[in-house]
């Protein structure tokens, strides 16, 4: 019934929205394993030029998601359930050669490992242009120019010879550039990025943020940003999505989210993220436990053996994700009391 | 490690092809751990430091020397040949009772064979043929494993399991055993009938390899990254994953033109070969040496030992570079 709720209130947003994930659950299904839920009904919108965020520990299902969105996932042993609208069409009933057309040309996605995420023995010029030849019909010749100017606008210097350079001459944070120049090149209405800046270095890492965010701003492109970092969708991000073993547990708008997370697993990220102005986690506090002390979502709360706020309902019923009243969604039984209200 | 006594022959072979396959795609997708790690990066740097642990590898070194001598003896030896391999210059000096084989003499180091033709020159020119029949037999043997291992590795499903299971047929027969019942069933033995029987052991030994390591770079991030812009079946093929899985398909090929050489000769050795003993050949050499095995044994030892120098350089080399590019193979 709380899902009704939520299917009514999105209902009105979903005209806006440009991807609107509706109840999306994987299941993987190896031969003579019990089945494996990644994805247990997540569903989220996402409206052009806005940009959602999907974050959570690693192995909580956030590559899975992406990946199911982009039609990416093996046909054998995967079941994947619900609905991806996009501009109308449910991505998830399209055929192979449907989706094929639109990868790279509506959607377009970027990868944690830039180096692993280039084909080391073709020029990065070769892997711009093929992108273009691919969907624009262009022929290698006519794609260069396009290309080289890609490059200039993800802010590689020197594109020129660039073009010419395979992927071991490119540092880490260009090579993360390049990958956008392709993967933004067809213009794509939306952008999946999935811990983009994972795998670079610090200083890196803002440069790559603030070239994505200029980026969708000038163009309009819907970005969904994955991520394992609170710190990085903190400066980035319209929306938040937490999740927790497949679901969503908590979402709200950027600002209040971060000024008072309510769900107890989300306090336990921001806690755990460094903070400068030492404000808040002055000392680093991870969450204790892992994924593998997880309950069934069946029966429980799935974080509850991990949870400072458990109480005994937490190990009896599953929690639903509900509209706290403030445009917050919360999956949680006993939520860490909103300090703005208390104040008020 | 010792190895398991139960396991076959074949079953060690194929496990050797596929531990080779294996280090094609570079890691697997995911190896940034939970933290932001970073394993050593796969692709071109993993070549780049191959190759700089090969050339401090005296074994490698060794192997690449005795190589390129011989390629380069075999393509220039019809010009550095003293004689005409084909000339009985010294026949006036066999004498079919007392001396069938001329000694070495002003002129001709090593001497004559029993039709008086200079030897130093036939194992000169000879290496040409070993050349050819080696290079030959693993150039159609590449070409026949590569279509043969890209079909199966592209399409995969039944296309796939047919292709394979002829293979591994092929395979768990001993290679020499395979091509001297090739050879044998030539109607005309030639030099043509060696290459082609050789090239056909060959084939198994590339499909099955290619096949492997096109599943392992199949499932590696750029190819997943291309599928992600949409990039055509035809071009994740040909683009994206074959040119990504030829390297240990390289090494292989030096390690089977090992192989393929001692088989040329075992081959012509037992008459298999082309009778037309003008063109000389190793193999050949040897078996026509035997007659005289008892009185001049030099006439067996010069080509024995040019087909053993010259199949242990292309194993030394192609070993080196096995182990180079696979970790694991170091036992
Ligand atoms: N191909 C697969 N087969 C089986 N399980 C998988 C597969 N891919 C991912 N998983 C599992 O799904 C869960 C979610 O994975 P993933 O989405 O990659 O996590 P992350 O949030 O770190 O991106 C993990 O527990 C992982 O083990
Ligand atoms: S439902 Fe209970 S266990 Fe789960 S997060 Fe909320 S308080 Fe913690
Ligand atoms: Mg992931």
């Amino acid at each position: 019934m709380t899902e009704t709720i939520e299917n009514v209130q999105t209902q009105a947003n979903r005209n806006e929205a440009l991807l609107s994930v509706r109840d999306l659950r994987v299941t993987f299904q190896r031969h003579g394993e019990k089945p494996f839920v990644a994805v247990d009904g997540v569903s989220f919108d996402v409206r052009p030029g806005e940009t959602v965020g999907l974050v959570g520990e690693s192995g909580c299902g956030k590559s899975v998601t992406s990946l199911a969105i982009m039609g990416l996932l093996p046909r054998r042993g995967v079941k994947v359930e619900g609905e991806v609208d996009f501009q109308g069409t449910d991505l998830l009933r399209q055929s192979d050669d449907q989706m094929r057309d639109r990868r790279g040309r509506d959607l377009g996605m970027i990868f944690q490992d830039p180096l692993s995420s280039l084909n080391p023995v073709v020029p990065i010029g070769v892997q711009v242009t093929e992108v273009l030849e691919r969907h624009r019909g262009m022929s290698r010749k006519a794609a260069t120019p396009v290309a080289r100017e890609m490059l200039d606008k993800v802010g590689i210097p020197d594109p020129e010879r660039r073009l010419k350079d395979y992927p071991h001459q490119l540092s880490g944070g260009m090579r993360q550039r390049a990958l956008i120049a392709m993967a933004l090149a067809c213009q794509p209405r939306v952008l999946i990025a999935d811990e983009p800046t994972t795998a670079l270095d610090v200083t890196i890492q803002a440069q790559i943020l603030a070239l994505l965010k200029d980026l969708v701003e000038d163009t309009g492109t819907a970005l969904v940003m994955i991520t394992h970092d609170l710190g990085v969708v903190a400066g980035l991000c319209d929306r938040v999505n937490v999740l927790y073993g497949g679901k969503i547990v908590e979402r709200g708008d950027r600002h209040p989210l971060f000024a008072s997370p309510r769900h107890p697993y989300t306090v336990g990220l921001l806690g755990s993220i460094p903070r400068l102005d030492g404000t808040r986690g002055e000392r680093l506090t991870p969450i204790p436990g892992s994924v593998s002390d997880n309950l069934p979502w069946d029966s429980a709360c799935a974080f509850a053996p991990r949870c400072p706020n458990a109480i005994e309902v937490c190990r009896e019923a599953r929690p639903e994700l509900l509209d706290d009243g403030g445009g917050r969604w919360l999956r949680c039984h006993n939520p860490v009391e909103n300090p703005l209200e208390v104040t008020r | 490690m010792t190895p398991n006594p139960l396991k076959t022959q074949a079953d060690r072979r194929k496990e050797r092809i596929d531990d080779l396959a294996a280090t094609a795609g570079g890691s697997p997708s995911g190896t940034v751990t939970g933290a932001g790690e970073i394993e050593e990066s796969p692709g071109v740097s993993l070549i780049a430091s191959a190759w700089r642990r090969l050339r401090r590898n005296p074994v490698f070194l060794v192997g690449a020397g005795i190589t390129l001598a011989f390629v380069v003896l075999a393509i220039i030896a019809p010009w550095i040949a003293p004689h005409d391999p084909t000339q009985g210059l010294l026949l006036d000096k066999v004498r079919q009772q007392s001396n069938p084989i001329p000694g070495s003499e002003p002129g001709f180091p090593l001497g004559a064979d029993n039709r008086g033709r200079d030897l130093l020159s036939r194992l000169l020119v000879g290496a040409q043929q070993t050349l050819i029949v080696g290079v030959g037999a693993t150039v159609i043997g590449l070409v026949g494993g590569l279509t043969l291992g890209t079909l199966a590795g592209a399409f995969g499903g039944w296309v796939d399991s047919f292709i394979m299971r002829i293979v591994d047929v092929m395979l768990s027969i001993p290679s020499l055993l395979l091509a001297m019942s090739l050879a044998a069933v030539a109607a005309r033995p030639s030099q043509m009938t060696v290459i082609l029987a050789i090239a056909i052991v060959e084939i198994p030994i590339f499909a099955r390899l290619l096949r492997g390591s096109m599943l392992a770079v199949r499932s590696s991030d750029h190819v997943l990254a291309a599928r992600a812009l949409g990039v055509k079946q035809s071009a994740v093929v040909f683009r994206h994953i074959i040119p990504n899985s030829l390297a240990p398909v390289i090494v292989q090929a030096t390690i089977v033109l090992a192989t393929a050489i001692i088989d040329a000769a075992a081959l012509s050795f037992l008459g298999l070969g082309n009778p037309d003993d003008r063109k000389p050949e190793w193999g050949q050499m040897l078996g026509a040496s035997q007659e005289f095995l008892g009185d001049h044994p030099h006439l067996a030892f010069y080509p024995a030992a040019c087909i053993i120098i010259v199949a242990l350089g292309f194993t030394l080399m192609g070993e080196s570079l096995r182990e180079a590019l696979d970790p694991k193979s170091r036992r």
